[in-house]
């Protein structure tokens, strides 16, 4: 039997129902000492299973789980007939005068549908589907779809933003704006990988993503799609953003710039907060309504030349400093040839004594440090105290008011760039994509926090 | 009408008894199993998209909701809902505590429970759960309840969450209270096994009291709600949902019967005349012309907001449409039930009832005329927005083709008195999809063995306690068998057994005779009513006080008994002073007793109790009054 026909199916359950002659999908006949029952025999979830239990969907439509050893007969009744529910397709009428857009597919919970066969959410939705699933798309813009990958968040890599960076400048050339389906765990490290990979931008770049799987009625996915569309095709900047739910009501979509977001909540729909900064705007009642200083973005310009730099080294480290963190830590990564490395401090940007010496030894091999806080609020200052003096007389780059995952990630693009010493630091202290702002304002701390 | 033989019809009725749990926490989340009326902390706005089935297939009912711009406004307290509720976070693991108590009903009724459990979503859009699905789990299959010597089977016992509170709704927005959802319900369905209306009740009643005996449940309105799946011979599975009153199920099943015969006969009738689906044409006409100065409010009031006056034509329904299917609900109404879902309608008129409402019969002559129809045909009106009142006419056009095939299949909910309206289109039977968020969960024969270790009595045991151990007559011990305050007389007994039987017959005959008085007993909390007891075995009054505390407390619902006593002057006879006034009524009325003798007994309690009454036990005044007779009458001899 094959992995496939065996779904999710090991060990004992997995003997029984090749003895049977059994496979997933097909309807069967269980008849253990108590009872009798008819359904189909639907996969096992793979993780977290036991091999001790059979699940078979009954007519009822409810699933139930009988113990092998329970069991004194198992007959096929039918053979499955594999049920690929087929999306009605819509069909992509061009609609003169709807502005073009670009939906690049990269997977994850906004792009994930149940199979209702197996109960597994699976994401590998293409865009075309999304738009059949949220047909509204069709009233605002004309779609032009690619699926990119159909990757969980979690895996996305460097390599794939470069990828993703250069096919959203393609698609830049052709459509008023572009929309990126993402999974959320990462999205803000990619949406800051683009903010660097994409320079002068002429027309925005609109990420978004789903807290609800959009199999779900109560799906925040649909709500966050329309709206990113409707501020790649008519919003009035030209920047990387995050689009995604502003509160916890299906009123508003809040529109993060790119290197300043950060997910903040591991649930919620409102989870992404823009922080150290203002929020950019929203997205209300079909309309774009810019909400911070004109000055803090870019216009959409659609004569100004996109610059691409999509090249990232994907080998740094991003290093949480934390009580009796022991220098082994660095060194290990020394030791394996790190080209830079980000160390989330503690407070205004330290790190304990006993990091010294291996900050030292960076320094002398010519490794970048960069210092970033923990408290993700706030600026980093390494002056105030004699920890983050020594951390900066050897070499520790303060990273100012910048996200450890948007330094992270800005380190592997300058080092994509170049690896002269100089260079390096006067990159990483220089705002290039509105990951450094000039001042810290009070209104950016709680308003953001609370509702 | 005449009454009708069940038997005859093919009358085929299940149940499905859904009730509240008192657990500790709600079956997802760790919140308390708690319903609140202060003012809720905050709210919050959504909209529930329809989802495509299993099938690929958008439930229509659904999908109209949705574009019909429905949004759902959430009310949440802080310190008693979590994100769970609020669909902000996912579900914890399922609470075992509610597992244990099905799998003890399970035991009681003899069901086999399932070897894994395996948690369900079941699609429900309409925005009483948060997440437009409710989860649900079967627990065991199969077992039998016995009731008055028949045998019913039991199909599932299942849990579910329950759902949201509904606590109004305007335009296009619904506003529910979130302390209800996740609440763990425990469902359990019969097969369709009863054949008349009386022994659904007691079925339904017979199944409460078995959750009851787990002790486990929650009290009260509402905690308890009933699903009656009706079908006769030629009709169809008709499901009413959430009938919260035991005793109007008979007359659900009752009048449901009557519906479906009559739509039968309507549906012969039609045939009869000839009438096809294809001659029942969905096209409205705009009338509106033709009510200028009618007199009729409605009319009126559409006419003054720019509205206009639509009709649709029914060839061959005259007098079909006014026919009467339940007490006060005609054809009329359910096309009126399906304008108001599908078209947002206020109502509508149909020719069967007019001229009336201030339409003349003039107007239905030229509305006749002007759409060519004869007498035979009924029109229907309606007046709204014209994009609305299409809607309503072809849902009623929709609805009228169905009369021609007889009962349609729909989901419908409960009126006060045991009719029933429209409430939606039956869901489709592919809406259930694994809850993948939650582990499945193994029972294990160790759980199971630990719970049949502690079974509760059965009510047969009880009944043989009540009458052995609290000393209940044999009659009396059924009533309280059957009673809905079980519980409650359980308790007091335990606790005073002496005063058990005054407990059974004030609960029951009291408590009925009283109800019937007007008095709203229902007002008193159980706690008052348990103090009572405690006050009654200390001696601070006599039984006798019971109805005049009863309606006082009820009267006085913030009250405690204590002042009950206080405010009816009840309390502070001794036996001294009873003897006392005993004494000086004997030594008032010697003349009486000289020439009566024993027999003056009866016309002094009346002066006795005149002055003590209720204030100490009518049992002790005769046997204090006795003996001084007595007394005096040796005395005398």
């Amino acid at each position: 039997m094959s992995d496939h026909d065996s779904e999710g199916y090991l060990g004992v359950a997995r003997k029984s129902m090749e003895k049977a002659g059994v496979k997933v999908g097909d309807r069967v006949r269980i008849e253990t000492s108590q009872s009798t029952f008819e359904g189909i025999i639907i996969p096992r979830a793979e993780i977290g299973s036991d091999d001790q239990h059979l699940v078979v969907k009954l007519d009822n439509g409810y699933n139930l789980g009988i113990r092998v050893s329970h069991i004194k007969r198992l007959e096929r009744i039918a053979e499955g007939a594999p049920v690929k529910p087929e999306l009605p397709t819509t069909s992509l009428k061009t609609k003169s005068g709807l502005p073009w857009v670009s939906i690049l597919s990269t997977g994850g919970t906004i792009a994930s549908r149940v199979d209702y066969h197996t109960g597994a959410v699976n994401p590998a939705l293409s865009a075309k589907d999304l738009y059949t699933v949220v047909p509204e798309l069709g009233d605002l813009v004309n779609i032009r779809a690619e699926v990119l990958f159909s990757l969980l968040s979690e895996d996305i890599q460097p390599s794939h933003w470069s990828e993703l960076a250069k096919r959203v400048a393609k698609h830049l050339s052709e459509s008023e704006g572009v929309v990126i389906a993402h999974g959320t765990d990462t999205l803000g490290y990619t949406s800051a990988a683009l903010s660097f990979a994409l320079q002068d931008l002429p027309r925005p770049v609109v990420l978004t993503g789903a807290q609800r799987s959009s199999d779900r009625p109560s799906s925040d996915a649909a709500l966050n799609l329309t709206a990113a569309v409707t501020a790649a095709s008519r919003g009035p900047f030209a920047e990387v953003v995050v689009a995604m739910h502003r509160t916890p009501d299906d009123t508003s979509i809040a529109l993060h710039k790119g290197t300043k977001v950060r997910k903040c909540h591991t649930s919620r729909r409102d989870a992404f907060q823009t922080v150290n900064a203002d929020l950019l705007g929203e997205v209300k009642n079909g309309q774009v309504h810019m909400l911070a200083e004109p000055s803090s973005y870019h216009s959409r310009d659609s004569k100004r030349e996109l610059r691409l730099q999509p090249k990232f080294d994907p080998k740094v480290a991003l290093l949480k400093s934390t009580p009796g963190i022991i220098g082994d830590l660095l060194d290990s990564l020394i030791d394996r040839s790190y080209h830079g490395i980000v160390i989330e401090g503690t407070g205004l940007g330290h790190a304990p004594q006993s990091l010294l010496p291996s900050v030292e030894r960076a320094q002398e091999e010519d490794i970048p440090i960069v210092m970033t806080s923990q408290c993700i609020w706030g600026r980093v200052q390494m002056r105030v105290y004699r920890t983050g003096v020594e951390l900066v007389q050897r070499g520790v780059i303060p990273a100012e008011d910048m996200l450890s995952e948007t330094a992270f990630v800005k380190l592997m693009w300058v080092l994509g760039q170049t690896r002269n010493s100089d260079d390096i630091r006067s990159y990483m202290l220089k705002n290039i994509a509105g990951e450094i702002t000039d001042s810290t304002r009070r209104s950016q701390f709680q308003e953001k926090v609370s509702e | 009408m005449t009454k009708i033989d069940y038997e005859k019809v093919g009358l085929l009725v299940g149940l499905e008894i859904h009730q509240q749990l008192d657990t500790k926490s709600k079956l997802f989340c760790n919140c308390p199993t708690l319903t609140r009326e202060d003012d809720p902390h905050f709210v919050f706005l959504r909209q529930l998209r329809p989802t495509q089935s299993e099938l690929g297939e958008i439930d229509p009912a659904a999908l109209f909701e949705f574009q019909k711009g429905r949004v759902h406004i959430y009310e949440t307290y802080d310190d008693t809902i979590c994100l769970v509720e609020q669909d902000e976070e996912p579900p914890h693991p399922l609470d075992s505590e509610a597992v244990d108590i099905a799998l003890e009903l399970a035991l009681l009724l003899g069901s086999q429970p399932v070897d894994e459990i395996q948690v369900m979503r079941k699609l429900v859009i309409d925005g009483s759960n948060t997440t437009g699905f409710q989860r649900t789990l079967v627990i065991a299959f199969g077992g039998t309840l016995e009731v008055e010597g028949k045998t019913i089977p039991i199909q599932t016992i299942c849990l579910e969450e329950d759902a949201a509170r509904k606590i109004g709704e305007e335009n296009n927005q619904i506003r529910w209270r979130l302390d209800r959802l996740g609440i763990p319900l425990i469902e359990i369905a019969t097969g369709p096994a009863m054949k008349n209306p009386e022994e659904v009740e007691t079925v339904a009643l017979r199944l409460g009291q078995i959750l009851r005996v787990t002790g486990k449940v929650k009290r009260g309105l509402g905690t308890i709600r009933q699903d009656v799946n009706v079908s006769i011979r030629g009709g169809a599975i008709i499901e009413i949902k959430g009938v919260q009153k035991l005793n109007l199920i008979s007359n659900v099943v009752e009048y449901e019967v009557q519906r479906q015969l009559t739509l039968l006969a309507i549906r012969d009738e039609l045939r009869q005349r000839g009438i096809k689906t294809s001659k029942i044409k969905s096209k409205s006409h705009n009338v509106t012309a033709l009510f200028k100065g009618c007199k009729s409010k409605v009319i009126k009031g559409a006419l003054k907001r720019k509205e206009g006056i639509f009709a649709l034509v029914l060839p061959g329904f005259a007098n079909l449409v006014g026919r009467e299917l339940q007490p006060g609900r005609r054809l009329g109404t359910e096309f009126a039930d399906y304008a108001r879902f599908w078209g947002d309608v206020k109502g509508l008129f149909h020719t069967d009832e007019l001229p009336k409402y201030g339409i003349t019969a003039e107007e239905v002559e030229k509305l006749r005329t002007r759409l060519k129809v004869s007498q035979e045909d009924a029109v229907i009106l309606v007046a709204a927005k014209e994009e609305q009142a299409k809607e309503a006419l072809k849902a009623v056009a929709n609805r009228a083709k169905e009369a021609l095939k007889g009962v349609p299949v729909e989901t419908r909910g409960p009126l006060q008195d045991g009719t029933t309206k429209f409430a939606r289109p039956r869901p489709g039977a592919a809406r259930m999809y694994p809850e993948t968020d939650v582990a499945p969960v193994t029972i294990t024969e160790k759980r199971l063995k630990a719970i049949r270790k502690r079974l509760p009595e059965l009510p047969e045991q009880k009944l043989q306690k009540f009458r052995e151990v609290f000393g209940l007559s044999d009659e009396l011990a059924h009533v309280m068998i059957r009673s809905l305050r079980i519980d409650l007389f359980e308790e007091i007994a335990i606790k005073h057994t002496e005063v058990a039987v005054t407990a059974a017959a004030t609960l029951e005959s009291t408590w009925r005779s009283l109800d019937r008085d007007g008095v709203e007993v229902e007002k008193i909390p159980e706690e008052q009513i348990l103090r009572l007891f405690d006050r009654l075995a200390e001696g601070k009054f006599a039984k006798e006080a019971i109805p005049d505390i009863i309606t006082w407390l009820a009267r006085n619902s913030t009250k405690t008994i204590d002042d009950a006593i206080q405010a009816l002057n009840l309390g502070g006879i001794t036996r001294e002073q009873l003897v006392e006034i005993v004494e000086k009524i004997v030594k008032e009325n010697q003349g009486l007793i000289t020439e009566r003798r024993e027999r003056a007994l009866g016309p002094l309690m009346g002066l006795v109790m005149k002055q003590v009454r209720g204030r100490v036990d009518g049992k002790l005044v005769s046997e204090l009054l006795n003996a001084s007779i007595r007394r005096y009458i040796t005395q005398d001899s």
